[in-house]
């Protein structure tokens, strides 16, 4: 039902229960905020998107008031505009005053705001906050100095992950947003996923830098610097070079990878596509036996630590495979070397990837070869958009490019990986065409309704019945979970990825304030899987070629070796 | 008995549990324990089925609860109106130089601790102090200087 309110002497539709941020955004209206999210509890923390509402006597925040009929605001009245302006020069009060030198210049959002109100000078001077950076953990960084107290990192971790890493410790003017016992954040519960840094307003939350070890790498003569590009990036960055959302700069981004120093540039969604088989050949194994039946998906390492940390009893249900990155770490070390007779600690082997969480992964004990991580290091997406402007790149002027042998032919679905869901439906494929060596299209797919946030879906092949579930944003597993041990619903295979959206929207992805971004990527992906001829990662001609050269057969000896891990419990503050 | 034991045994009297009973397990954790500690968290948070963080961050909002333990001479002292215009701030002062004693902490030797509160109740006769439940009027650095020696030497 749409109700009538009118904004700046302008009458304008809101629909019923909107709040009036809603209605304003909708209708074309901008109310700054810092810590307003779409789809998440407003909060009403930072007050600066005050407006004037008729029959009021206060200022009220537009975040968290519902729209009424008739209701008559002012959005940018002289008191609004006061007011708003009072507010970012009192957060700046004991805020450091070191934008040159901060992580987020130019993308920050306090930043921004005092630019457009006009901020010129230091009106209220406060004893800064003195609270230790923590550069303890391999993914994020925190710099409590720069907090302002938002809360956006709480309620995203809370509410999309689950996790309840950070809370507000101590109160009024002592107040900052800690760990459990102010810890440091490798001791917390923090899984990586790196949310919090994407909503994250300014340089309090950030990725760890891992830019200067692949700079010296890149300079130094003995070393070979070898990097791989993670499926979801190629269709991320068009925007950072100003190119069409959407557009798919892949082939783009091996010259200019190429063009930069790197040695050998391979694609992961190679590496996924052979993660795919081995999965595949490890579910139709435990269909048979009928043994950690759900399987549930390895490729997100933060979902991995999610498990390790609550639900140690899942572990042994969780898929042995590595994830892309590391099956392509493994591979470049002991393949792709002896291939080329390259010696294995002459390999400076980085990745390329949407996320943080990778940037812990690589460096878990499991993942080695002869003592040397699989993967040296970790760069996220924002990382290596720094680093092609850095080398002065101009993406829109060079040539496209592919990537190198032996990694260089990929099935559609490997690309699917990026995505949430996509890792199911690739493995699906995979399923249906060891069983049936056939292709498995749409029309043999068949929607399952288990419960509301989770997707699901079923095949039959070969007489079995497979059904497979995704979920996304890790709240939704605690809906999942209760059913499976119910035991009414039979589940073969759950994919999760802990980001909403999958790794489109991953923690380490540019920085964009709206989701009509990483809904664009998303359909980027789906629409290179329709046009692409090898749709199943079995039917990939490389794949098969790596396994006949090198792997011998799918769960055999080498793969064991090669591309299999463990995990195991893991003791943090919970 | 251990800690945990002790602690079992509070969550053991809630019946009914969850995050509503939240405050009143801490209050008698701390009044038992003498303080808060992570592994109270830690338990709590398993037995409620709350993030530690969630309870940490309670924790540190009251006033009340405390994470260091408190002294064997747990010293409220009164900041309230009255008593901060007749002078008590000249008896945190002479805590701080002569007892290294600020607000939340306890000594070294876990004699003394200190809690600055709000009021007393007791206005007409400040600045007052109270020492283990008994109660100091009219208190000056001079007699607090007594107060706290009579203490040291018992």
């Amino acid at each position: 039902m749409n109700i009538t309110i009118e904004v700046n002497n302008r009458t304008i539709q809101a629909h019923k229960g909107d709040t009036i941020l809603e209605a304003l955004n909708r209708n074309g209206i901008r109310v700054p905020t810092l810590c307003n999210m779409t789809n998440l509890t407003p909060s009403g923390a930072c007050r600066l998107c005050v407006v004037e509402v008729e029959g009021r006597d206060t200022l009220v925040t537009s975040c968290s008031h519902i729209v009424e009929n008739g209701m008559r605001v002012m959005t940018h009245s002289p008191r609004v505009v006061r007011a708003r302006k009072t507010l970012v020069e009192l957060l700046l009060a004991n805020h450091p005053d070191d934008c040159l030198y901060c992580e987020r210049n130019g993308f920050c959002e306090l930043q921004d705001l005092a630019a457009e109100l006009h901020i010129r000078e230091r009106k209220v001077l406060r004893k800064s906050f003195t609270q230790k950076l923590d550069l303890s953990s391999p993914s994020i960084v925190r710099d409590p100095a720069k907090c302002i107290l938002c809360g956006r990192c709480i309620r995203v971790c809370d509410e999309v992950q689950s996790v309840s890493t950070f809370e507000f410790v101590n109160r009024g003017c002592n107040m900052y947003v800690g760990t459990t016992m102010s810890r440091d954040l490798n001791f917390s519960s923090c899984i990586g996923c790196g949310q919090c840094v994407l909503v994250c307003p300014t340089g309090a939350l950030h990725e760890r830098q891992n830019f200067a070890e692949v700079m010296d790498a890149l300079s130094n003569p003995d070393l070979i610097p070898v990097v791989q590009i993670a499926p979801s990036i190629s269709v991320s960055v068009a925007t950072e070079f100003g190119l069409k959302a959407s557009k798919d700069v892949n082939k783009l981004l091996y010259n200019a990878l190429r063009k930069i120093g790197f040695k050998y540039v391979f694609d992961t969604a190679v590496a996924a596509d052979i993660a795919a088989v081995e999965m595949a050949a490890e579910l139709i194994a435990r269909k048979g036996n009928g043994n950690n039946l759900p399987m549930f998906s390895s490729c997100c390492p933060a979902w991995v630590k999610f498990v390790e940390q609550w639900y140690p009893d899942y572990i042994p249900a969780l898929s042995a495979v590595k994830s892309p990155q590391q099956v392509m770490g493994s591979l470049i070390r002991n393949y792709f070397a002896a291939e080329n007779e390259i010696n294995l600690s002459k390999i400076f082997s980085v990745s390329v990837m949407p996320c943080l969480a990778k940037k812990f992964e690589a460096q878990r004990e499991e993942m080695t070869t002869r003592g040397l991580s699989d993967v040296d290091t970790v760069l996220s997406t924002r990382e290596l958009v720094r680093l092609i402007k850095l080398y002065g790149i101009d993406i829109q002027g060079i040539e496209p490019q592919h990537p190198d042998k032996p990694f260089n032919i990929r099935s559609s679905s490997g690309k699917l990986f990026g995505i949430s869901g996509g890792s199911a439906e690739a493995l699906a494929r995979v399923v249906y065409h060891k069983l049936t060596s056939k292709e498995l299209n749409d029309s043999k797919i068949t929607e399952v309704k288990i419960i509301s946030g989770v997707k699901a879906f079923s095949f039959n092949a070969a007489g079995q019945t497979f059904t497979f579930a995704v979920v996304n944003g890790l709240k939704n597993i605690h809906s999942i979970l209760p059913v499976l041990m119910e035991g009414d619903v039979k589940l073969d295979y759950i994919e999760v990825m802990a980001c909403p959206g999958g790794c489109v929207n991953g923690g380490g992805q540019p920085y964009v304030h709206e989701d009509k971004y990483v809904k664009l990527r998303t359909k980027a992906i789906i629409e290179i899987d329709e046009a692409e001829g090898i749709k199943c990662a079995a039917r990939n001609p490389l794949v098969k070629a790596i396994y006949d050269d090198f792997l011998g057969e799918t769960g055999g000896e080498k793969s064991k070796k090669f591309l299999y891990t463990r995990y195991s419990k893991r003791e943090v503050l919970l | 008995m251990s800690k945990a034991e002790k602690i079992e045994e509070i969550l053991e009297r809630y019946s009914y549990l969850d995050s509503k009973s939240l405050i009143p397990i801490l209050q008698d954790i701390q009044s038992e324990l003498g303080s808060l500690n992570e592994e109270a968290i830690v338990l709590v948070g398993q037995r409620l089925n709350l993030p530690t963080s969630k309870i940490y961050g309670l924790a540190t909002f009251y006033n009340q609860f405390k994470f260091e333990p408190k002294g064997k001479n747990h010293i409220c002292l009164c900041n309230g109106t009255s008593c901060r215009l007749k002078g008590a701030k000249w008896n945190m002062v002479y805590l701080e130089e002569n007892l290294k004693l600020k607000n939340g902490q306890t000594t070294r030797n876990g004699q003394f601790s200190l809690e600055v509160v709000t009021c007393m109740g007791a206005c007409d006769h400040g600045p007052v102090i109270s020492i283990n439940e008994e109660y100091y009027r009219e208190v000056d650095p001079e007699k607090l200087k007594h107060i706290i020696n009579d203490l040291t030497q018992e």
